[in-house]
């Protein structure tokens, strides 16, 4: 996957042919082709105890406490998040976000990438094997799949049983559980976009709009389809993170890793054999760490794209070793160099400060920062000036030129804003402004448009456009929790000639 | 199909499109199969570049079912929709169909909020805030261009808040001017009047609104004034709204106040067009702009002492 030239550590990532499924018997016993398209090969995971199993269930929990509970939290009276496409704004606890800071949006995106690039550098698919969305709900799935019809073997057996009451009351047994979760799933999903307390009342009294229907059950659909059904496909044929984070692996990397010195010659022993006098390496070629794996794949074999770095196989062969009597972790994290070259784990470790994980971590260290600060001095105002087009300027009662703005005020806030607009002008003298002051009064989370008209003495005006500033100031209410703002804008003022 | 004389392109695009199906499909199921790998490896012996092999790593069955599942999808969607030549479609879909039922969809929910208002008189109409907001919201989008923002015009555009109308500031005669237009023209006299007799004339219109003006030039401009621009003008200069014939003694001045801007008007004289909005806005638009556009110059109605 990252050496450029065949190693022993990265070999082919094909399974060997007798691992494989005959795509099709027919089709093989009668010639010598063989057909383009592997039908999938059912993967039964062992279930599996151990550290890498723990820290998982742990991220699964969180992830989904964070997921399904976030959106029946309140605040202010509303939703604590929900992004209201339909009205524009997206509510995060007090923030209110509007279209004009989508900005946030991209560099929360830069952000996230970033950290991928971080945690994928230092310790290979780390997203992949905790975190992602189709890990966890393959975990939660096979977690129901392996209540309901039993571990590994109970459920090949089933499988290939002929269908029977029991065969039948058990797959729909499964099948309901599975359901329902995606169901629920997919109302949470559609709940953070529209607010998930009515929502439920829209279900009981089957009164959803067609598209909260639609979205509803095109997620809960592809929940039940890719955790249920396609798992690991997902991760081999349609996710371009997986290919992507590979690219981001280098030789100094803790990846999941099959230390071959130690573990060849593999074969079976007894467990008071002296192994070592026959010739043999540590591995008992028991195949354990091939029936826990979620991809299916060999990780004696060397690293794979297929490998998700869940890191069940080195608490599969972690309980085998304990068994044997022997050290743990004939696979374990460790990187590439360190096992080439025989560096010790302490070696290893440092070499995890190198200069790329060190540059992403001080650009990462730098967004974070400078999004939150900014998030924390964003402007709860925001001013638009758009001058009249259609008409240069104006005389009025002789005694004034008058230009006409359209200003647009948006109260970011939940608190009513109270604006004042001014004008001034190095170019200019005496300019005065004159709008509805009941326009000033913003409500919560509003957005209006107020027609201004400034104007300078007639005789104070020379011919052509002058550069002015429009300044809206917000005063601040403490007691409403409302902050103060000050925004100034520079337009043109222009004087038209023939008055 | 009236994009071309002949038939034939319609039939050649619609034949690229089959064909290009048809061909697809041949060639997932002519190329599934390929001589067996011997090797464990998968390795098919091809080499570039003396150490790049190819192995064979095979797509997933499933992937070969959506592709075809795809190419009949595209199907399904050809008979539908237009998509082969100048064939509309089983569905008769056009995006200009789809604009006009959008549109007609928008504006039934329009007229339930407009309901209300083709009820209640243009006065009440305009005393109510909702329909302020709507009649500023319509004035920004189809009068604001010329009339500005803020309604008060710009030379040659009359000022729509000051009470000083060229038709009429009725309720039915603003109606009447947003859905037929108005052409106000004012004949340009350079031929009857010379260029220093227009400046004696334009003192005395000066004087009419009580700006400063040369006496003995305005009395020399009186009479020809009085013979001449009276007949639209009335004969105290107060105009005449059947005619459109503004009020040259109220100091409103549409192009200007100044004598060289009256002498040009009354030289090449004026041709002010307002178009008609009949084609453009629906009745009930109309009315929500009539009785905004009579708030702003009739603020004594309850909440309409805004001004804007």
């Amino acid at each position: 996957m990252n050496a450029p030239e065949p190693e022993p550590l990265a070999r082919s990532r094909t399974l060997p042919a007798a691992q494989r499924e005959p795509a099709s018997a027919t089709a093989d016993a009668q010639s010598s082709d063989e057909t383009l398209y592997e039908v999938r090969r059912k993967i039964y995971p062992r279930s599996v105890t151990g550290a890498f199993s723990r820290w998982r269930v742990w991220v699964v929990v969180l992830t989904q406490l964070f997921f399904y509970g976030m959106p029946w939290l309140q605040w202010n009276g509303r939703q604590a998040m929900l992004f209201d496409l339909g009205a524009r704004k997206f509510y995060i606890f007090g923030l209110v976000l509007w279209p004009q800071d989508v900005i946030y949006l991209a560099v929360l995106l830069v952000i996230s990438a970033l950290s991928l690039f971080l945690f994928t550098a230092i310790a290979g698919r780390l997203f992949c094997g905790y975190a992602c969305p189709q890990t966890v709900y393959t975990e939660i799935f096979m977690w129901i799949e392996r209540h309901v019809e039993g571990d590994r073997f109970a459920r090949i057996r089933l499988d290939g049983d002929p269908w029977s009451a029991r065969k039948l009351r058990l797959k729909a047994t499964k099948h309901s559980l599975w359901i329902l979760i995606a169901l629920w799933t997919g109302f949470t999903f559609v709940g953070y976009f529209s607010p998930i307390r009515a929502l439920g009342g829209q279900v009981l009294s089957l009164s959803l709009g067609p598209w909260q229907t639609f979205w509803m059950l095109f997620y809960a659909f592809a929940t039940w389809g890719n955790a249920g059904f396609m798992r690991e496909q997902v991760c081999k044929y349609m996710c371009p993170y997986a290919r992507f984070q590979s690219v981001m692996v280098d030789r100094d990397t803790y990846v999941v890793t099959y230390d071959v010195g130690r573990g060849e010659p593999r074969g079976s022993r007894s467990r008071k054999a002296d192994y070592k006098a026959s010739g043999l390496g540590e591995c008992v070629n028991c195949s354990i760490c091939v029936q826990v794996c979620p991809t299916g794949i060999d990780i004696r074999d060397g690293l794979q794209y297929d490998c998700i770095g869940c890191g069940a196989c080195i608490d599969a062969c972690n309980q085998v070793m304990d068994k044997m009597a022997y050290p743990r972790g004939l696979i374990r994290y460790t990187s590439e160099n360190a096992m080439r070259r025989a560096l010790s784990e302490a070696v290893a470790r440092k070499r995890l400060v190198r200069p790329r994980t060190v540059v992403y971590s001080v650009i990462w260290l730098a967004l974070v920062g400078g999004f939150m600060a900014s998030l924390a001095m964003r402007t709860p105002l925001k001013v638009d000036i758009i001058r009249d087009r259609g008409a240069l300027g104006r005389e009025v009662e002789g005694r004034w030129i008058e230009n006409v703005y359209r200003l647009q005020l948006i109260n970011t806030t939940e608190a009513p804003m109270r604006v004042a607009i001014s004008a001034d002008s190095d170019e200019l003298k005496g300019l005065t402004v004159e709008y509805d002051h009941s326009a000033g009064d913003l409500d919560p989370t509003s957005n209006r448009l107020i027609p201004v008209r400034v104007r300078v003495p007639i005789d104070a005006a020379g011919q052509g456009t002058h550069k002015i500033h429009v300044t809206v100031t917000a005063a601040g209410d403490e007691a409403a929790g409302a902050r103060g703002a000050e925004i100034s804008q520079s337009t043109s003022f222009i004087v038209p000639r023939n008055l | 199909m009236s994009d071309f004389f002949t038939d034939f392109w319609s039939y050649y695009i619609a034949a690229i499109a089959l064909v290009g199906i048809v061909w697809c499909v041949w060639l997932l199921f002519s190329q599934r199969r390929v001589a067996k790998v011997a090797d464990a490896t998968q390795d098919t012996g091809h080499v570039w570049d003396g150490d790049l092999r190819e192995l064979n790593n095979p797509l997933p069955r499933w992937w070969m079912w959506m592709f075809l599942l795809a190419c009949i999808f595209g199907l399904i969607y050809l008979v539908l929709y237009p998509g082969l030549g100048s064939y509309a479609g089983v569905l008769k879909f056009s995006t200009q169909g789809e604009l006009a039922a959008h549109r007609k969809a928008a504006e039934q929910v329009q007229n339930e909020i407009y309901a209300k208002y083709m009820k209640m008189d243009v006065t009440q109409v305009a005393a109510d805030p909702q329909a302020r907001e709507i009649g500023q919201r319509l004035f920004l989008n189809y009068c604001a261009q010329c009339h500005g923002s803020d309604a008060r015009g710009s030379r040659g555009f009359p000022n729509l808040t000051d009470n000083d109308w060229l038709y009429g500031g009725d309720p039915a005669t603003i109606t009447q001017t947003i859905t037929k237009g108005r052409n106000g023209v004012m004949p340009p006299l350079g031929a009857a009047i010379d260029a220093k007799l227009s400046g004696d004339v334009a003192q005395y219109v000066r004087s009419l609104s009580g700006l400063a003006s040369d006496p003995i030039r305005a009395s020399r401009g009186e009479s020809t004034f009085k013979s001449t621009c009276a007949a639209c003008h009335g004969a105290t200069g107060k105009g005449n709204q059947a005619l459109g014939a503004p009020n040259l003694s109220d100091n409103v001045w549409l192009y200007g106040s100044s004598e060289a801007n009256i002498v040009d008007a009354i030289q090449k004289g004026h041709n002010n067009h307002m178009p008609a909005h009949e084609e453009i806005l629906t009745p009930e638009r109309i009315r929500m702009l009539t009785a905004y556009v009579w708030g702003l110059s009739n603020t004594s109605g309850a909440g309409t002492g805004s001004g804007q």
